[in-house]
């Protein structure tokens, strides 16, 4: 195993722990003292710097959501001095205005440290030639992999995202050996290159694709190593934390979340108190070294459990399971919870159809109607209508058994639903509640 | 006995039901100076399937899917009928007796005579046992 900061990504968990505390203890004297916004929100709150006396007090401190950075829009709750700031990111605002956020020079290099060691455990290094296919510019995805591969040692090629035809072409031609991108677009890469004739196994030395930004699933991946005789590695981060930052070793197990820069907790969204390890629930992340945005207890929306057992690859920092869905992309369908990754995960699992899909939501009278469509694989086409009736009533079968919620499932011809190459958006939701 | 002369190549194409798809798959067609002989939809809630009998089916499948159809060949077979009542039974006769099955059929009364399309799960015993009954059978090559 090759880690990049053996010292770092090996040491004792107990030792980690210590670490965490006095980097929080740190952390909450500096913001209790220097931050407008903590120091209101900790009076509020009742509690004082000196009442964390151990990790576990962190739970003494109040959550921070999307909505704290929306209102305090655009840096008030920065704590560095504007010439401290080196760079701006902003967030694609999927869910609402964008937010801002802001870096110093260390906090640019805890985030490329991040990666560096993130890429390395996904056997990425010096002689690999990563395609960024991120989109590079306000997002944090595009440049953030390009320092961290820069930082290993790797060539990087900046392709951004789209131009899919070139993408292939740069694959090819610069004996690319890894790419980052989101899922949804390596799986369009993948549609078109098949259009193109051209194998990604065989015509090209991909062996790993660092994938994120969206959820996905594990049939997704199996899929996806399958069709193009690589690795897929899932990739977590979100720009509040910095952008990218945590990634799956080679266990493809987890993802591990740096101690010294993230401490995690899971809880339960409804009442916000700490799941036990190894439950769902929503992922809370305090970033400890951030200087220009600090970041105590954000309730990320994400919904993931932790594992904190040793890993296999002798990394002692816990590990996150792949994300199941966001908190705000949850659909209520006749009062169950349904998560668009539940569809995917479904789908992925029937061969007659493609992993495209789109739902659609409407109220008649009182009740709730969730009607997904999905693109029939050409290979499954029958000429047979009682053929075709059967894939969907085993759609709509599988669906049910996965959401616990009767669905109607309409089939579309291939290609006819929207593909995405940044965040999917599959749910139109037409209820006015 | 050599079942291939009778067997034709029928297009089956996928389309959702909406407004234009068949006047899309129709245009194309034309497009390509591609004639339509025999012809059927079957539809369910939402989406349907147009089957074709066209002259030249090569051409119609490459240009079909080259728009973005789900387009496939079907072995189908057509039998020329009496276009006289009890036509049809004689046909259904011969193939029940026989046990093979029909999955569908659709007809068209052509000049000469009635035409029966057959799509069965037997072709080549449905060929053979037709033609041993006295029954006659068109050969592809009078669809092109």
């Amino acid at each position: 195993m090759i880690a990049w900061d053996p010292n770092m990504e090996l040491m004792p968990e107990a030792d980690l722990k210590e670490m965490q505390y006095k980097l929080l203890k740190t952390l909450v004297y500096r913001l209790y003292s220097f931050s407008n916004f903590y120091h209101e929100r900790m009076e509020t709150h009742g509690v004082h710097p000196d009442d964390i006396t151990r990790l576990e007090d962190v739970v003494k401190l109040p959550y921070m959501v999307k909505s704290d950075l929306r209102d305090n829009y655009p840096d008030k709750i920065f704590t560095a001095t504007p010439k401290e700031l080196v760079r701006y990111h902003v967030s694609s605002g999927t869910t609402g205005k964008p937010t801002v956020v802001g870096y110093t020079k260390n906090d640019l290099e805890n985030w490329t440290e991040s990666l560096a060691r993130a890429l390395t455990s996904c056997g990425v290094g010096r002689g690999d030639v990563v395609q960024v296919a991120y989109g590079y510019g306000l997002f944090t995805g595009g440049l953030g992999l390009h320092y961290g591969a820069e930082r290993i040692g790797a060539t990087v090629v900046p392709a951004s995202v789209g131009n899919t035809e070139r993408q292939l072409e740069l694959m090819q031609d610069l004996r690319v050996t890894v790419i980052c991108c989101t899922p949804s677009y390596l799986v369009h890469i993948g549609e078109t290159a098949k259009k193109l004739g051209i194998s990604i196994k065989n015509d090209t030395r991909l062996k790993a694709a660092i994938l994120g930004a969206e959820p996905w699933s594990e049939q997704m991946r199996l899929r996806i190593e399958d069709e193009m005789g690589i690795k897929a590695y899932d990739i977590y981060g979100t720009s509040e934390l910095s952008g990218p930052m945590f990634s799956e070793c080679t266990e493809q197990n987890g993802i591990h979340m740096w101690s010294d820069l993230a401490f995690v907790e899971i809880i339960d969204p409804e009442t916000g108190q700490l799941v036990p390890d190894g439950e769902s629930g929503e992922m809370v992340v305090t970033i400890l070294q951030k200087e220009a945005l600090p970041i105590i207890r954000y309730r990320t929306g994400d919904i993931t459990s932790i594992d904190s057992s040793s890993c296999p690859c002798g990394r002692t920092h816990p590990r996150i399971a792949r994300l199941t869905g966001r908190v705000d992309d949850m659909l209520i369908i006749r009062g169950i919870n349904v998560f668009p990754s539940q569809v995917e995960h479904a789908l992925l699992g029937i061969p007659e159809v493609s992993g495209h899909f789109m739902i659609e939501v409407d109220r008649v009278g009182a009740l709730d109607n969730m009607l997904v469509k999905v693109e029939l694989n050409p290979e499954a086409f029958s000429d047979k209508i009682n053929d075709i009736l059967d894939i969907r009533r085993k759609v709509g079968h599988t669906l049910k058994n996965m959401l616990n919620v009767s669905v109607a499932v309409e089939i579309s011809e291939p290609g006819s639903l929207p593909r995405f190459e940044g965040k999917a958006k599959r749910v139109i939701d037409r209820r006015v509640l | 006995m050599d079942a291939t002369q009778y067997t034709i190549k029928q297009i089956s194409v996928f389309s959702e039901n909406k407004p234009g798809r068949l006047a899309a798959i129709a245009g194309a067609l034309q497009d390509e100076g591609i004639n339509i002989l025999a012809f059927s939809i079957a539809e369910a809630n939402g989406f349907g399937v147009v089957r074709a009998l066209v002259d030249k089916p090569d051409a119609a499948y490459k240009k079909l899917n080259s728009i973005g159809f789900m387009i496939s060949f079907t072995d189908v077979i057509a039998v020329k009928m009496r276009d006289v009542p009890g036509g049809l039974f004689e046909m259904a006769a011969i193939l029940s007796e026989e046990g093979i099955n029909i999955e569908y059929s659709y007809a068209y009364s052509g000049r000469e005579a009635a035409v029966l399309i057959l799509r069965v799960d037997r072709v080549n015993e449905a060929v053979e046992k037709i033609l041993a009954r006295g029954g006659t059978l068109l050969s592809a090559d009078e669809f092109s």
